[in-house]
């Protein structure tokens, strides 16, 4: 009947939007679905080239291993939001390394000493020219390049645990 | 200890609210009267025990108990205690209390004044208000408890941001909150009518006091934000398409739509599916719209969904009650059955009209602020819709809402002749013409014709009232007599639509403000609109938490000295923040509006606007608020009057009273 | 006026009503749409012809140079995503997040010229962090429009007591 169709339009409605914004949900908090989000230029390309004291792109592609890279700042309130996510990251056994961004190496070092430190490796890009190079939105900024070298996963903003779990998954996986 | 005592009255509320939600709908459904008859006793239990639980949680705040997560994120003991007490809804965990707090006053409200009712029916009515709030209640409790302690406690707290620390914001929350949940009566009232399967003229007269009240309160709610926005924080316009701006304009137009349509209810017992379905879309988009704000997927700038926990829970309560109410309404909406005849010219085809219009003005809305979100899903596109869109589709269909608004009320039910009703309104009509061509001189066409149909907005409606009191028709002293016999309500109505033309004409002369961002020296002089501004000097000023840097501007017009103005730019210390205080010179009929910006080599950078009819937009509000209330000031006397046993033929005499 | 008729009428109007509506947003969709361009696809995806988009990337460092045009203050200066770099001028005061080697959304249009003309600037997010509270608060009253003056918030969450007391809270 034609009627009866009509009165559920708006059920089927409300049931597809509700769809819709779960999905929205479950992809803001595993990482994959930022509203606001800038998207990255990187994301399947190869690293940009870089050499800053601590580490170079060269030893990325080097690891043999996938490396999450941590664009923080000891000045940035949302990087101490998310240290102990990156704790709880690196205690999972994901390779974690930071590159400290606009930051003085004694601010950095106190903020490490007081947060944790989560890094296997740190880098330190004072002038901040290198994350220019990445396209860096903001502080923190999370990305995840592969053992060839080319950049898979970004996150921008504090990561939340959801992204962090799902993170540590595909990794293992 | 009060901390404690609050968390359990609010686990209390969920046991009421929990028995509330069963025992009334089983009795209802089973027939059983004893059952029933505890619905009222379980409402206000659960009201006084949300009541307690708030009353904690205020005092905590004011007694600086820091040892209370909620209390130490948000407050100092140098707040003002006004502050202290507004606080306790400043908060995300306490705004969810308050907002269970005014949920369980509806059903309070519903639980004292709702003897007049059929037994079943506020059974039916308290028991969905009853479920509604079982899962607000248990969200507050799990999810967001404003009570949650913090060990060690810190010695302060981290206070409350400086902007936050105004009166219209600290009254803001709760005029909004009651205008969102107000709705949920009607929306009580539309679920228990589906339960029974039975609307009549007496479901329209009982639903329609407490949708004027949530929707004065609305009205209220969103005009003082939007007049906050307008003097905190110097941005210098009144309504920017915000998608959060846009969730609370959502439920304000359908709840219109709503306000209108229970009328044709009242008096003729048609539209009733129709308006069951605006009752549950309604209370829908009060809650989706405030939710999906909290979850940071309809937000405007940073995402703070660190908590998607919360997300969840939020979105899981909102398909159960809205998923549910719209699966009953499809269950059972075909057994309320059909409605009465109209022509499509009549007072019923104009409050149609009115109603697709509304609706129409709210799918563009909603389209506008949840396409970006749906297209960067599904279609992984980054888009934005800017403040063009609205006003391209919105304009269009208001357009028809403003001229058919001051016809409609002329019209008679049934059918109804529309020349003899134009004629009624020809000095209206001539008022507007006239008011639309003198400003077509000094305007651009829309916003002249935009001030044509304000015009013909406010004494369209003003001719209602002449009409009826057959002024200059009749001896002056038997018009004042029947003008003091006119129900209270009539006075709404008019009111109402007068109210949104001076809103209107508010907006018309808004957008003809002028603004200028220059850089000045002391000593410089910058016209705008007309007026000089000229730059006396800058200087430093220390308040009592703050470092300002104020600026002294004298404006004249034609070397008449008008106006002396200090906007400030204050640094707060213990927030590290700065704030811009706008200064406001207005006549009512303009506001002169200026802000300190910057200092750059000894000049300044200063914003300086005229925006001409400004005060207006906000003083229509409250004239469309007071509509309401007025209306509502007479429907409480007639409150207890209908009874179901009346045919509708004898509840709608021709030609009376609607508001 | 039979019930079938009536119901045709009502039909109709709603018809009528919803279909002008779509019409209209349709309409103001092809026209009024704001897409997100960044730098290095500016030569392939940016609308032309003055129409409004957004452009966001980093504020190049070094590039910024305030103007003065008619009066008015503004700035002019590059943004890139690594990739590529436009030059951007802007009439009006920037927000206060604006600094250089920063993240920046611009909104405006392309001129003939090929820079682009910003109507609007917002920064992104930086050491200057809203507290979720406040800006819950904020939010709820849909009063929190960077770009356009003061930003509301931000708060320090530096005092010891403080961050040593929520970590051991939870």
């Amino acid at each position: 009947m034609n009627r009866r169709w009509l009165l559920a339009a708006p059920l089927a409605a409300a049931g597809l939007a509700g769809a819709g914004f779960w999905r929205m949900l479950s992809g803001m908090s595993s990482g994959n679905f930022d509203p606001r989000g800038v998207p990255s230029m990187l994301i399947d390309k190869p690293l940009p080239d870089f050499a800053l004291p601590g580490f170079t792109a060269a030893d990325v592609r080097a690891a043999g291993h996938p490396v999450v890279i941590n664009f923080f700042a000891s000045w940035c309130a949302p990087c101490i939001d998310e240290a102990p996510t990156l704790v709880a990251l690196s205690r999972a056994g994901v390779a974690l390394w930071g590159i400290a961004y606009k930051d003085k190496p004694a601010a950095t070092d106190a903020f490490l000493a007081r947060h944790g430190n989560p890094f296997t490796r740190l880098a330190r890009d004072e002038p901040g020219v290198v994350a220019i190079d990445w396209g860096v939105t903001g502080v923190p900024e999370t990305y995840l390049v592969d053992p060839k070298g080319i950049v898979r996963w970004r996150f921008s903003g504090p990561l939340p645990i959801e992204a962090a779990q799902a993170l540590a998954g595909r990794l293992r996986a | 200890m009060i901390a404690e005592l609050g968390h359990f009255a609010l686990a209390l509320a969920v046991a009421f609210a929990v028995a509330q939600a069963v025992l009334p709908l089983w009795g209802a459904w089973r027939g059983e009267a004893r059952l029933m008859q505890a619905a009222p006793a379980l409402a206000l239990g659960q009201m006084i025990a949300l009541a307690v639980s708030f009353g904690c949680l205020v005092l905590v705040s004011v007694n600086d108990d820091f040892s209370v997560l909620n209390i130490a994120e948000n407050s100092h003991t140098l707040k003002p205690l006004l502050y202290k007490i507004t606080g306790a809804w400043g908060s995300h965990e306490g705004s969810i209390l308050f907002w269970c707090l005014i949920l369980a006053l509806c059903g309070g409200a519903v639980a004292l004044f709702g003897n007049p009712l059929p037994a079943s029916l506020r059974a039916r009515v308290i028991g969905i208000l009853g479920a509604t709030a079982c899962g607000f209640d248990l969200f507050c409790l799990i999810e967001s408890n404003p009570f949650a302690r913090l060990w060690p406690p810190p010695a302060n707290g981290r206070d409350m941001n400086p902007l936050l620390q105004d009166p219209g914001l600290a009254f803001h929350p709760p005029i909004l909150y009651a205008g969102y949940v107000g709705f949920a009566i009607p929306f009580a009232f539309a679920i228990a009518a589906l339960l029974e399967g039975r609307i009549d003229a007496a479901w329209g007269r009982w639903v329609r006091p407490w949708t004027l009240g949530a929707w004065c309160c609305l009205t209220g709610g969103i005009a003082l934000g939007s007049w906050w926005s307008y003097y905190v924080l110097g941005w210098g316009g009144f309504w920017f398409w915000d998608p959060v701006e846009n969730a609370s304009l959502l439920p304000w137009l359908t709840g219109t739509a709503l306000l209108h349509s229970a009328i044709v209810v009242e008096k003729r017992e048609a539209l009733k599916t129709w308006t069951v379905l605006l009752a549950i879309g309604t209370f829908a988009l009060s809650l989706s719209g405030t939710f999906l704000v909290r979850s940071g997927i309809l937000n405007s700038v940073h995402s703070f969904a660190n908590d998607p926990a919360r997300g969840v829970f939020i979105l899981g309560l909102l398909a159960v009650i809205i998923g549910g109410s719209l699966l009953i309404f499809a269950i059972r909406a075909p057994t309320l059955g059909g409605s009465g005849l109209f022509a499509p010219i009549s007072r019923e085809g104009a409050l149609v009209l009115n109603n697709i219009l509304l609706c129409s003005i709210a799918a563009v809305v909603m389209t506008g602020t949840i396409y970006p979100l749906f297209a960067d899903l599904l279609l992984d596109q980054k888009i934005s819709v800017g403040p063009p869109f609205f006003q391209a589709t919105v304009l269009p269909l208001a357009t028809p809402v403003f001229l058919a608004m001051s016809l409609g009320p002329t019209l008679s039910w049934k059918r109804a002749a529309l020349f003899p009703a134009m004629l009624r309104l020809w000095w209206a009509a001539l008022v507007a013409l006239a008011v639309g061509v003198f400003a077509s001189f000094g305007m651009a066409a829309l916003p002249a014709f935009a001030m044509a149909a304000a015009a013909w907005m406010i004494f369209g409606a003003l001719a209602e009232i002449v009409e009826r009191i057959r002024l200059f028709r009749l001896p002056i002293g038997s018009s004042f007599a029947r003008l003091v016999a006119l129900p209270l309500s009539t006075f709404g109505t008019t009111l109402g639509h007068a109210g949104l033309g001076v809103t209107i004409a508010g907006i018309a002369g808004m957008s003809m403000s002028t603004e200028r961002v220059v850089l000045m020296h002391p000593g410089d002089t910058v016209d705008v609109a007309g007026y000089d501004f000229r730059l006396v000097e800058l200087h430093d000023a220390k308040g009592s938490n703050y470092n300002a840097r104020v600026a002294t501007i004298a404006i004249s017009r034609n070397g008449v000295p008008l106006v002396t103005l200090a906007p400030e730019r204050r640094a707060f210390t213990t927030q590290v923040m700065t704030t811009t205080e706008a200064k406001i010179n207005t006549n009512f009929f303009r506001d002169l509006y200026v802000v300190l910006g910057e200092e750059r080599d000894g000049a300044a950078v200063m914003r300086l606007h005229d925006n001409p009819l400004a005060p207006w937009i906000w003083f229509g509000a409250l004239i469309m608020a007071a509509g309401g209330a007025c209306s509502l000031a007479d429907r409480r006397l007639r409150i207890a009057a209908p009874t179901r046993a009346a045919s509708p033929k004898n509840t709608a005499p021709k030609n009376t009273v609607q508001a | 006026m039979t019930r079938k008729r009536r119901r045709l009428m009502v039909v109709l109007a709603c018809a009528v009503g919803l279909g002008s509506a779509a019409a209209l947003t349709l309409s103001a969709f092809s026209s009024t749409l704001q897409l997100f361009v960044a730098p290095s696809k500016i030569a392939t995806e940016a609308p032309r012809g003055g129409r409004v988009f957004r452009l966001g990337g980093l504020v190049e460092t070094g590039s910024l140079q305030r103007i003065i045009q008619n009066g008015s203050p503004g700035a002019s200066f590059r943004v890139t995503d690594g990739g590529a770099s436009v030059s951007v001028s802007y009439i009006g005061i920037l927000p206060d997040l604006f600094r250089e080697g920063q993240g920046v959304v611009a909104l405006g249009s392309l001129q003939p010229d090929g820079s682009f003309a910003a109507q609007e600037v917002l920064a992104k997010h930086d050491e200057t962090y809203m507290p979720p509270d406040v800006a819950d608060a904020l939010k709820k009253s849909g009063r929190w429009k960077p770009g356009q003056g003061a930003p509301p918030a931000s708060a320090l969450w530096d005092a010891p007591d403080w961050n040593q007391a929520k970590q051991a809270g939870g």
